[in-house]
């Protein structure tokens, strides 16, 4: 990889809070501009695009349709099953195109993300296939991703308890930050850099996925899944907001 | 429903419209939809654009690479233009090997910007036999709604068109910082492909997915 900028700098003699100054001049708790859209694509029954920054995510959903093969058929419930991969020109270095472990890895907890969301009883022997592209990736893919299959569920009108909203969190050395980039994700000064990706649903406490990149004392790990959780309210709130804004338009 | 198959009586249908030049959407046999273009919609491709015909969405990214010439062609940088057919842009696309459509689709373009000379490969040499630029294009469909094609040729092309080649430091690349030097790309030549499609006695230009289904592509034509 090619050198970086200096991309956060230490700031001595300050305040024990934030010692840490993100280059991009957000608080430890602040999101990167998001940007919630419905529909973008028709062909699907359910699309949505959801980008946190520079990180954009777009999902499709196809069904509930009869799956094929038959042997894979479930007569007591709907089957989910997500795909996740960047696009090739999504990141500095060219992805090679086609399924990688890591596409895979992040497609199956995707899926495990987004199903106890989904009440998938009353679709026997049928699948509902979610498609998540990464078109531009700056950290935090797979969170925006699953931010934009959850409104891609509900515009294909699939029954939900609820919304899922997702949102990485990390420590950058000792200090607790909201949705880190790329620049900050590769920070090596003091204790390094943690990304831990979290997904909850929006309106309980139920959390479908807690991975963790990197170190973190066992005492921050509910600090951080509390930093996250408030995070996931204002991610809700744009989920909404994109839903509704399409039945308003319709209602015209 | 979206993945239903035309019917016969829709080709019916369709082949009297055609012979009294009227269309669904009420164009002329040979009149295009309206056509969008974005560029820069990636910012960490090299070049990238966003081609919009009536409800076809196709997306193409360049990305620029240092590599070896091929054996044949020291001389020259290299060209590689590849896509797939993403299960998220229609129902009828599925994960797993490329089928043909899949393959066609990259390999008309790869055509169309190779044998036209719209790139002059041979200014994008380091060193002779043993660096050169490597051009990638990835084409994406985001909805096909027919004519794919065309829309993918004209991404490509304004992607290429908007590409600006990275810093090197050192002998490699620093993608993080973009120079203003675009691509050696010729003022003349603009390759641009329009498929044009036969039922019963018509032909006709830029057909939806329901009409491209029943009817037979004649040839992609360049100019």
């Amino acid at each position: 990889m090619a050198k970086k900028p200096i991309a956060l700098i230490f700031q001595e003699n300050q305040e024990e809070h934030m010692a840490v100054k993100r280059s991009d001049g957000r608080k430890y708790n602040e999101l990167r501009k998001m940007t919630a859209k419905i529909g973008v694509v028709p062909n699907a029954d359910g699309s949505a695009l959801f980008a946190f920054g520079d990180t954009i995510a777009i999902a499709a959903v196809y069904g509930p349709r009869k799956l094929h093969p038959q042997h894979m058929q479930n007569p007591s419930t709907g089957i989910l099953r997500v795909n996740y991969d960047l696009l090739s020109f999504s990141v500095y270095d060219r992805k090679r195109p086609g399924p990688s472990r890591r596409s895979q890895e992040i497609s199956k907890v995707t899926e495990w993300a987004l199903l106890p969301a989904l009440d998938l009883e009353s679709f026997p022997n049928e699948v509902i296939d979610v498609q998540i592209y990464i078109l531009q990736a700056d950290a935090g893919t797979r969170t925006a991703g699953i931010n934009a299959a959850s409104m891609a569920l509900a515009h294909a009108g699939i029954p939900m308890k609820d919304l899922v909203c997702s949102v990485a969190a990390g420590k950058l050395d000792k200090e607790l930050v909201i949705d880190v980039t790329k620049e900050e994700e590769d920070f090596e000064k003091g204790e390094g850099a943690t990304d831990f990706a979290i997904a909850k649903l929006a309106n309980s406490d139920e959390f479908s996925l807690l991975q963790m990149d990197g170190k973190i004392q066992p005492e921050k790990v509910k600090e951080i899944i509390k930093l996250g959780s408030e995070s996931c309210k204002e991610i809700y709130e744009t989920q909404k907001i994109a839903l509704k804004s399409i039945v308003e338009v319709s209602d015209e | 429903m979206s993945s239903m198959e035309t019917t016969n009586l829709t080709k019916r249908t369709l082949e009297r419209m055609f012979s009294e030049g009227k269309r669904f959407d009420s164009r002329g046999l040979l009149e295009l939809r309206d056509i969008k273009i974005e560029y820069n919609v990636s910012k960490k491709a090299e070049g990238s654009a966003r081609v919009i015909i009536g409800k076809t969405e196709v997306i193409a990214g360049v990305k620029l690479q240092l590599g070896e010439p091929y054996p044949d062609s020291p001389d020259k940088g290299n060209l590689m233009v590849s896509g797939d057919l993403l299960p998220l842009a229609s129902p009828r696309f599925e994960s797993g090997p490329p089928g043909f459509n899949a393959v066609e689709l990259p390999r008309l373009v790869d055509r169309a910007i190779r044998e036209s000379g719209m790139i002059d490969l041979s200014k994008l040499v380091l060193e002779k036999g043993e660096k050169v630029w490597t051009i990638i294009i990835d084409i994406y469909p985001i909805n096909d709604d027919g004519n794919l094609i065309d829309a993918a040729n004209i991404a490509a092309i304004v992607a290429l068109k908007n590409t600006f080649f990275p810093e090197i430091i050192e002998g490699k690349i620093n993608y993080e910082k973009k120079t203003s030097k675009k691509l050696p790309l010729s003022e003349e030549i603009t390759p641009i492909s329009f498929s044009f499609f036969k039922l019963g006695d018509s032909i006709i230009l830029d057909p939806t997915r329901e009409t491209k289904k029943r009817t037979k592509l004649l040839f992609p034509q360049k100019i």
